[in-house]
């Protein structure tokens, strides 16, 4: 199975978008996989029904039991987070910035401290028109979207039965929930924007992404909003050896359809025709290398 | 030893100091755009220090193009002295994070993947382990004009860490006069680290189903930190009413709306600042800040 990711860098620039189009569209048997799980919106457009869930724990985190601590504060020195506070006499754990580490429990003359499981999030599994899709909710305020990622991915590929390709929504950034989600990775699809900050930012993306070697292509999404821009990117696309698949036109159908919590592809019109084409060159990639 | 504490505290303290994050959940909704304006007509009144906190894609810099000095980012690793260690083990199991590899040879260490919690160091029984430092990214201060001054925290490509940049940027800000901060899309340790210490959260959305999802997570995170938040709602074509029902729910006010332009979008995308072109966009911004420093003296329970 062919794994492609859909990335920007700059968030806003038309992932889910695309992901969603291509999804719908793709003459394939596909699984797909929303990992942008900080902010996961792909079932949005995806009609996802029949959703089963399972809990996620990410990194366990510390817990101090006032009964047995006796205040001398030497897992608040020896925490590195900032992640335990005087509470009166006793100290206590702020759980947003425990990391889990176990160094309080290891210190702690009175052991009163120790590691517990944390709900971190929800893992879903839902039925979509366009195959299954692997998706995910990561609570707010919880650390780990990383490791929520590659749960997500994981889930996707147990699932795959005989799926041809597996879609990938990307998250935006170059940190950590992106490696997790370029790792493994066979095309990445980079979508930019006209804008100084999609440039700058797919100039950042593209160094992280050669470290896992897949293949690269550039979108250009709302390409006629600033020609001269559009024409910078190119450039430096061409400069980068990276193929332009296709560049899909600003498009009022575009805000209509996601509106109306679907695929743009439903409906004719400039931006669906752009991206049917864009699916065509992506089934080409896809029978050249099965 | 050095104190390698630092690297995830902040020490605001300052009083009569405000500190504004631009969050969003969602990327792309104009953050950046609000900030940027909104510290670009403030600085003509006052001075004012504008953070960028989008480490991983940080892009203010792009609209105040000046020369700054920068300063690396570290984070410590734990270094394994050969001759010392016996390779017992004791570090690779106590380490929750996978960094550190027990061979039959020796203990391999993965950069990437530690914490830097100082762990392994504390139970190596042969004081093996000392902790060396590793630049994961950048911080850069400039002067755009007398009375801005801007913040710029980068995470190396290829690095996972963004919360240990994010905490040096802010502390890079730590000084007097109220402080503007640009922080990055989603809900987990990258927005927790930015919006910790701060006073109010003014939330872009956008008027789709995709912007109010995204809108109620990030009012979540902003929750836990009992941090007050104001929307301003970006590309508002008038179908806004989800977004007024939800801020009408918690009770979050509305301040500003921003309509979306094929012209502005365009001065947007070439690293134009509107409230520059635009008196009536100045003044729009100017209010933002002064509702958004109003809101701050909120007290949420």
């Amino acid at each position: 199975m062919l794994k492609i990711a859909i990335l920007s860098g700059k968030g806003g620039t038309g992932k889910t978008m695309l992901s969603a189009a291509l999804a719908d569209i793709l003459p394939v048997k596909r699984i797909i996989a929303d990992a942008d799980v900080d902010a996961a919106n792909l079932s949005i457009l995806l009609e996802a029904k029949d959703t089963t869930s399972k809990p996620y724990f990410g990194l366990p985190c510390a817990v101090i039991d006032p009964d047995l601590c006796t205040g001398c504060g030497i897992c608040a020195e020896a925490c590195r987070f900032n992640a335990i506070i005087p509470n009166g006499d006793v100290y206590t754990v702020r759980p947003i910035k425990c990391e889990g580490c176990n160094v309080c429990v290891y210190v702690c003359p009175a052991e009163a401290a120790s590691l517990v499981m944390k709900e971190n999030g929800t893992l879903y599994l839902s039925q979509t028109p366009s195959g299954v899709l692997s998706h995910a909710e990561l609570f707010a305020g919880s650390g780990t979207s990383g490791l929520l990622v590659t749960e997500v991915k994981k889930q996707a590929e147990a699932n795959s039965e005989d799926s041809e390709v597996l879609i990938i929504d990307g998250p935006p950034g170059i940190g950590c929930p992106l490696i997790a989600t370029v790792s493994g990775v066979d095309l990445v699809i980079i979508v930019a924007e006209p804008s100084l900050s999609s440039l700058h930012d797919i100039e950042r993306l593209v160094t992280v992404c050669r470290q896992f070697n897949p293949v690269m292509t550039g979108v250009i999404n709302k390409y006629d909003l600033s020609p001269e821009t559009t024409e910078q990117i190119e450039k430096w696309y061409r400069q980068e050896d990276i193929s332009i698949i296709g560049k899909i036109p600003f498009d009022s159908e575009v805000l209509t359809s996601v509106r109306n919590c679907l695929p743009v592809t439903r409906q004719q019109s400039p931006a669906s025709d752009a991206i049917r084409a864009i699916a065509g060159k992506v089934k080409d990639y896809l029978d050249e290398h099965e | 030893m050095q104190n390698t504490k630092t690297a995830h505290s902040n020490n605001w303290s300052e009083e009569n100091v405000t500190r504004i994050v631009v969050a969003s959940g969602k990327g792309g909704t104009g953050k950046t755009l609000v900030a940027a304006n909104m510290a670009w007509a403030v600085s003509e009144q006052q001075t004012i220090t504008l953070v960028d906190c989008d480490v991983e894609e940080p892009n203010v810099h792009l609209f105040f193009p000046s020369e700054g000095t920068q300063v690396p980012v570290c984070q410590t690793i734990p270094q394994i002295d050969a001759e010392k260690c016996t390779n017992c083990g004791a570090c690779g199991e106590f380490c929750q994070y996978g960094a550190l590899l027990i061979t039959p040879e020796k203990v391999i260490v993965n950069p990437s993947l530690c914490h830097a919690c100082g762990g392994c160091r504390l139970v190596c029984p042969e004081d093996a382990i000392t902790e060396v430092p590793r630049e994961i990214g950048t911080v850069t201060t400039s002067k755009p004009s007398d009375s801005l001054t801007l913040i710029t925290g980068r995470l190396k490509e290829g690095e996972v860490a963004a919360p240990p940049v994010i905490s040096a940027t802010k502390d890079a800000a730590s000084t007097n006069g109220d402080v503007i901060i640009d922080g990055p899309p989603g809900t987990s340790c990258p927005v927790i680290e930015t919006m910790e210490d701060t006073d109010v959260c003014i939330m872009v959305t956008e008027p789709t189903p995709f912007g109010l999802h995204d809108l109620k997570l990030a009012v979540g995170v902003a929750k836990q930190f009992k941090i007050p938040s104001l929307v301003v709602i970006n590309r508002s074509d008038g179908s806004d009413t989800d977004i007024l029902s939800f801020c009408n729910e918690e009770e979050i006010p509305i301040v500003l709306k921003i309509p979306f332009s094929r012209e502005w979008a365009k001065i947007q995308g070439t690293g134009h600042l509107i409230a520059a072109q635009d008196p009536t966009w100045r003044d729009a911004f100017l209010n933002l800040f002064t509702q958004a420093k109003e809101r701050a003296e909120v007290k949420l329970c």
